[in-house]
């Protein structure tokens, strides 16, 4: 826990209303923060939190009326350059950073910016960025271009940049997205030493365990609204998901023997170099194997390895009891094997098209008619899946970026459903699906298995395969390092395993 | 009234033909009221003979902006097509070669299309480079590969039988036409009712994604733009029998007033969307607005001009259109 | 040395193709490896080169231009008229004019594609058309013949007999060129708006959130070419000694090529000035090269389609693969 500085808060925002084409997205919102506090926004998704701090930063303008003041000044609204001059930083989840540039001239961007036309200083823009990645105590080749650095260092370069000149404060929208455990370590000591220097440390994120270990203070918002603002001491995971929601939930283990069960699928020392090796398991009829672990356990590679989108280096995969070898996706999908992408909105679904059609991609060969694709056909598979899976649509040619996320997700996994699988691997399914939905995907997740499918559900939360899995294994450094038992561990055995 | 206005909105049918349909009923009006011939047979009959060039061109050009890409290759991959069929003619005969050596003659002109769309379509699957570029050095490519081989002269002198196919009817339909509305009607199928149509609208939109749902995005760009040089091929080959010669650099203008018929039939600029029906309406609207301007005696230069602010205008259009639906949307909420 | 081939390796291999290329001209002809010949060839680039830097800029910051070469020719036109209606003037007014005229209407496609969401390639397809059928009708295609002597007047900045009889020399157009390039190279990598320039090109979402200010960015962008355009028209007429309005028609695709070839790309966010040079002198040199070796010259333009095809291809196939020991180790 930290130390905050009690007393004439350093931000104040109030009245703060911003609508999109028709749709308040905030009501009446304030929002408070002491000097050198770590405070957390908490909300589902769509509940503004993004769109907080984007107006917080100047990069949206607020409704007339919004009062803001900053360090003692009052603003109607601000703009990033200014924003950025008296001290405001973000770190967006998308990094917002350009990979054709060098590292230097990424984090030194600044000097770039809000200047006019000026001759640009090279050795000052290094010198700049040498020293920001020092506080972080990372060395990374400052010459080299942005493209070169996997994600992981892309997100210091992108911390980096946020701690060049005077931060008062600084935004972070889900920094521990990509970072491994170690990293995230590394990352919340930075935000410590950050807050006992008197920087404001403004979190964004859906990992709860992390938020109430670090924050002093919690912003819960709601469709748009704010809900309250709580101390952290004395929270819990539970009471923060109920504020966010609106709802309680219960969780009970769904744990139970699949093991005499016909295999689905086997595995034999599968390997791929440099991202995970000699993974050997079983997955029975109607079982949930869950796999879970930290950033760069290779749970993902592993996944599209079995899904046919990159190929073993070595190792057997046996489907049904037949060795089988796929040369591309499509090979699995014919064999039975469906896999949902972690990443919905740009992998899993197609935004932009309808339900309908997203609903068929995956088996056109399934309603055709003469060769061409029947639009009865289509019809009544759509009708059966969405009746089946629940999902609340308004018309079937509406574009998928009208449903919510928890609807989303049920069209996404109607997809493979349609696909008539024998094995469903679900990596990451509720990310971006808010929490009071989460609950209704699982439900569906079990009654598949009870109808015989097997599934394997690939999840960063623990507590996700925790309660719904009927086997869990741990993954490592690209290795299987344990397997759990639900009924035998306690949720709080596996959590510490897995995070150490 | 609103609520009239909502229904019709609804439905798809209307909403994709109101555009084009709207442009119809202005350039009938317009020149109806510039000049007393242009509601006459001849007007008709002249854009029943000239639409089908550009139609197929147009076609062409439909699939690859669909998947939000461009073939700026179209005109001189048809001089190329058309070539080739001269070449073989004239390699056999020329003017008494006989109608056998044609109808191998067409069969290997649609093959050169089909060659010159593969080869794109290759790069573009392959190496993800811009289809803008790709297609434009290709188009670099053909131009200078036609001005090489014909020393940038006509190719004339072909057999009789040539005629009725550029300049006859069937049924009072002229053959052309004919051709291309059997084509349009393919090409509807094609988008509507194929698997291949389906993914290319899915990989217009996100071609990631849609690999991930098991397409094989390679071969469905492939194939769009191997299919977008055979339309180019007998595009080439109508010309050819229209005109009686091949001149590489034919058509040429073609390339702004086929995007311009895209557009204007409703297809999205950046990929995903666009039907062939409202598209082959906008084709007859611009041939029309081109009879009419032939017809009040315009100079071909202003009528470039035209052409250029046309699309221009298309397009803010397209910006205003989207603009009052989205304000639409949000006041009534 | 190896650090340049490292991060500059579109531009090192070119260089490369040059020397190989000329390696092998010179000695399949007499004519090529001179020196007159070398300053032939620079002064005959130069309107390309003063073309290709002001595309370079517009590639950089994510956009494409097509409509820029018939700019120039009704630059080149309208200077024309108005230096004629003045009677008199010199090569400072002739510059600003052309300048000016050629940054209008590259504003003008900034304003339509900042206006109106439209895509640029769309846009330039448009006012390609709309200029060049504007300036053809109203010119009704005559060409001016009659222009004053400061334009048409051959100006020699530096000249040297060689001890073969030939001459070298160093022609006002070429100094025009080099402060055309040394003036881009300086916005593009020594200022804040061309270091904007290239970040909004490289990721306008993340150059938006930062404060960088778009509209801005296409204005510059768009501008800098038209301003490049006026002033290469300028340029072509005193070299043409003649104003010919269909004359730079077609242009714009043999400046896009050598551009591309240079390592600029419709992405946005990369390409140099040397490798846009370097790309023209390739093209150049080619077409010289052919030339002098009796090639027809109707099989230039096939070779230089072929060329960017197989330079696009090799490029966008990571030509670090080719190469590995091209490629940073542990990134």
């Amino acid at each position: 826990m930290d130390e905050t500085v009690g007393g004439k808060p350093l931000l104040s925002l109030r009245n703060i209303n911003i609508t999109f084409g028709g749709v308040r997205a905030l009501r009446d919102v304030s929002f408070e923060l002491k000097p050198g506090e770590i405070h957390c926004i908490a909300g589902e998704n769509g509940s503004g939190k993004s769109t907080l701090i984007k107006i917080i930063t100047g990069v949206y303008q607020p409704a007339d009326g919004a009062e803001i003041e900053f360090d003692g000044k009052a603003y109607s609204h601000m703009s990033p350059v200014s924003a950025h001059a008296g001290g405001i930083k973000v770190i967006w989840q998308d990094l917002a950073l350009f990979p054709e540039m060098t590292v230097a001239e990424n984090i030194g961007f600044s000097e770039v910016v809000g200047h006019g036309l000026r001759l640009v200083d090279y050795g000052r823009i290094r010198a700049i960025a040498l020293e920001a990645l020092a506080k972080l105590g990372v060395s990374l080749d400052v010459d080299a271009p942005l493209k070169e650095f996997p994600i992981a260092q892309r997100q210091i370069v992108a911390i980096a940049r946020a701690l060049v000149g005077e931060a008062r404060v600084v935004f972070m929208d889900e920094p521990t997205a990509s970072l491994t455990q170690s990293e995230t370590d590394h990352l919340l000591d930075i935000v410590r030493n950050l807050s006992a220097s008197g920087v404001a440390v403004v979190f964004v994120s859906h990992r709860l365990a992390e938020v109430l270990e670090i924050s002093s203070r919690i912003t819960v918002l709601r469709d748009g609204r704010l809900v309250g603002v709580y101390p952290a001491e004395g929270m819990t995971q539970s009471k923060i998901t109920e504020l966010m929601t609106g709802r309680t939930f219960e969780a009970k283990v769904r744990a139970a023997p699949r093991a005499d069960r016909p295999v689905v699928i086997e595995v034999d020392g599968l390997s791929r170099p440099g991202q995970f090796s000699d993974i050997s398991f079983k997955v029975h009829e109607g079982e949930t194997l869950g796999i879970t672990g930290l950033l760069g356990a290779g749970r993902t590679e592993l996944a599209m390895t079995l899904f046919g989108m990159l190929k073993p280096a070595a190792g057997r995969i046996r489907l049904d009891g037949r060795e089988v070898r796929f040369s591309s996706n499509r090979d699995a999908i014919d064999a039975g094997i469906a896999y949902l992408s972690e990443d919905r909105l740009s992998l899993g679904l197609i935004q932009a098209q309808s339900i309908v059609d997203n609903l068929v991609i995956s088996s056109l060969a399934r309603i055709l008619s003469g060769g061409l694709i029947s639009p009865g056909k289509k019809t009544s598979l759509v009708g059966k899946w969405v009746a089946e899976l629940g999902v609340k649509i308004g018309k079937p040619e509406d574009a998928i970026t009208t449903l919510s996320g928890g609807n989303q997700q049920r069209i996404a996994i109607a997809k493979w459903l349609a696909t008539d699988p024998r094995l469903l691997i679900l990596d990451a399914p509720t990310v971006g699906v808010d929490v009071g939905a989460r609950a209704g995907i699982f439900d569906i997740v079990a009654r598949l298995a009870d109808s015989g499918l097997a599934i394997i559900l690939i999840s960063d939360e623990v507590p996700e395969v925790y309660f719904n899995a009927d086997r869990i294994l741990h993954m490592a450094q690209g290795r299987v390092v344990g397997s759990y038992d639900p009924r035998a561990y306690s949720l709080h055995d596996i959590e510490a395993a897995v995070y150490g | 009234m609103s609520a009239l206005i909502q229904r019709l909105n609804g439905a798809p049918f209307v909403r994709d033909m109101a555009g084009p349909g709207f442009a119809f009923l202005a350039v009938l009006i317009v020149f109806s009221l510039a000049s007393p011939q242009f509601l006459s047979g001849a007007t008709f009959g002249s854009v029943a003979f000239q639409l089908p060039e550009l139609g197929l061109l147009t076609l062409a050009m439909l699939m690859p902006i669909i998947t939000g890409g461009f073939n700026l290759a179209v005109t001189f991959t048809a001089n190329m097509a058309g070539l080739t069929v001269a070449w073989i003619l004239e390699a056999n005969g020329g003017v008494d070669a006989s109608p056998e050596v044609f109808a191998f003659a067409v069969v290997v002109a649609i093959g050169v299309g089909a060659l010159a769309g593969f080869v794109m379509g290759l790069v573009i699957a392959f190496t993800r480079a811009h289809p803008i570029l790709v297609s434009l050095s290709m188009m670099i490519f053909l131009r200078g590969l036609g001005e090489f081989l014909t020393r940038g002269g006509d190719v004339s002198g072909f057999p009789e039988f040539l005629h009725p196919i550029g300049h006859g009817s069937i049924l009072g339909i002229p053959v052309p036409m004919l051709v291309f509305l059997v084509c349009v009607a393919l090409w509807h199928l094609l988008l509507s009712r194929s698997r291949l149509g389906f993914n290319t609208y899915m990989i217009g939109s996100n071609i990631e994604a849609t690999r991930y749902s098991g397409i094989n995005t390679r071969r469905v760009v492939i194939l769009v733009y191997t299919l977008s040089g055979a339309m180019c091929a007998i595009a080439g080959i109508i010309m050819m029998a229209r005109f009686n010669s091949v001149r590489v650099g034919h058509g040429e203008s073609y390339v702004l007033i086929t995007v311009l018929a895209c557009f204007l039939g409703g297809v999205h600029p950046d990929g995903g969307f666009g039907k062939a029906l409202p598209v082959f309406v906008a084709l007859i609207d611009l041939q029309m607005l081109s009879s009419g301007l032939n017809i009040l005696g315009a100079n071909q230069h202003l009528a470039t001009a035209v052409w250029g602010l046309l699309l221009i205008t298309v397009m803010i259009s397209r910006w205003l259109v989207l603009r009052l639906r989205s304000n639409f949307a949000s006041s009534r909420r | 040395m190896v650090k340049f081939i490292r991060t500059h390796g579109t531009e090192s291999a070119l260089l490369a193709v040059i020397v190989v290329i000329s390696f092998v001209l010179s000695l399949v002809t007499d004519r090529y490896f001179t020196v007159g010949n070398a300053f032939d060839l620079l002064n005959t680039s130069s309107v390309n080169i003063i073309f290709a830097v002001g595309l370079l800029v517009v590639l950089i910051s994510g956009g494409i231009d097509i409509s820029f070469a018939v700019a120039a020719s009704v630059a080149q036109y309208g200077t024309a008229l108005f230096i004629a209606w003045i009677g008199g003037g010199n090569w400072a007014i002739g510059l600003i004019i052309a300048g000016s005229i050629g940054i209008g209407l590259g504003c003008l496609n900034a304003a339509l594609i900042q206006g109106f969401a439209i895509p640029s390639i769309v846009v330039s397809i448009s006012t390609f058309n709309v200029f060049f059928g504007l300036l053809m009708f109203f010119t009704k295609g005559v060409s001016i013949y009659d222009l004053p002597d400061w334009l048409t007047e051959h100006v020699v900045l530096y000249e040297r007999q060689l001890a073969d009889g030939s001459w070298i020399e160093i022609s006002l157009p070429v100094l025009v060129m080099a402060i055309c390039v040394v003036a881009t190279w300086t916005l593009v990598t020594r200022t804040t708006i061309g270091r904007q320039l290239y970040a909004f090109g490289d990721n306008p979402e993340g150059a938006r959130r930062f404060g960088v200010n778009i509209a801005a960015m296409r204005f510059i962008a768009f501008g800098w070419l038209g301003l490049m355009a006026g002033i290469a028209g300028l340029v072509q007429a005193h070299y043409a000694q003649e104003v010919v309005p269909n004359a730079l028609y077609g242009r714009e695709l043999d400046v896009l090529a050598a551009v591309v070839l240079g390592g600029a790309r419709l992405g946005g966010g990369k390409g140099t000035v040397l490798g846009c040079v370097l790309g023209v002198m390739l093209t150049q040199i080619t077409q010289n090269g052919l030339n002098l070796m009796g090639v027809s010259p109707f099989a230039f333009k096939m070779i230089v389609g072929a060329i960017i095809l197989i330079a696009i291809t090799l490029s966008n196939a990571r030509i670090e693969r080719l190469l590995p020991f091209l490629s940073r180790k542990g990134a």
